[in-house]
């Protein structure tokens, strides 16, 4: 079991489509927080300053800490309504 | 309290209806209904738009919409709430959003319908992207004032 990563809208046009991190990954990379999980995701790409960041559906911000079974998603300001 | 994540076109004045309907046990109770309805516009940023997909975070939205309602009940002594949102492709004129809001009296429901208005469209995760009538597409980066 690893990390479930989510990109939505305009995010997933700049980084890709949704990903796993495995268990195996998240050590040998050091992945400890959200940062983490975007430089591990973003390949080099700078986090635009207004994305926002959930972990298991709850707003986080990008120190919050992730691990195994967590799912983690980046989304640009949302425009509902 | 209902939350509807709707992928079909929805009347919400039938929803409306059939809801208040639904709830013969608060006739009575209630002093105030305040309802807010959201409508897809052909225009936008100055740009004719002929078309309109609504993207959402299935499981968020939801769990977002029903804490909003919540935190408006106890606030405001809501004696119920109804909120449809529309998900998927629409067209100018079809129905966005429905917020009701059952109180009291009308300070609470008028003030409970803006605030999870409000909430609703800063925080509950959707996203526009808009079809203009010239092919381009375009995602809506934020939401317009309005208020």
């Amino acid at each position: 079991m690893g990390v479930d990563v989510k990109f939505f809208a305009s995010m997933r046009d700049i980084i890709g489509d949704d990903c796993e991190i495995d268990a195996e990954i998240l050590k040998a990379k050091s992945i400890k927080n959200v940062d983490d999980i975007w430089n591990y995701c973003a390949a080099g790409k700078e986090r635009p300053a207004n994305v926002l960041i959930a972990v298991n559906m709850d707003y986080v911000d990008a120190e919050t800490l992730v691990k195994e079974g967590d799912e983690v998603a980046f989304f640009p300001p949302v425009t509902g309504g | 309290m209902k939350i509807v994540i709707e992928s079909e076109s929805f009347d919400p004045w039938k929803m409306l209806d059939d809801y208040q309907k639904d709830k013969a046990d608060l006739a009575g109770q209630y002093g105030a209904t305040a309802v807010f309805v959201g409508t897809m516009r052909d225009f936008n940023e100055g740009d004719d738009v002929s078309e309109m997909f609504l993207e959402h975070y299935p499981g968020m939205t939801d769990r977002h919409l029903e804490n909003i309602c919540l935190q408006a009940t106890g606030e405001y002594h809501l004696l119920e709430s109804l909120v449809v949102h529309r998900v998927g492709t629409i067209k100018p004129n079809d129905p966005i959003v429905l917020v009701a809001v059952w109180t009291a009296h009308r300070k609470q429901a008028f003030e409970a319908c803006r605030e999870i208005m409000e909430d609703l469209k800063s925080k509950a995760p959707f996203w526009k992207k808009e079809q203009l009538n010239d092919g381009q597409d375009r995602w809506v980066e934020k939401n317009t004032k309005g208020y």
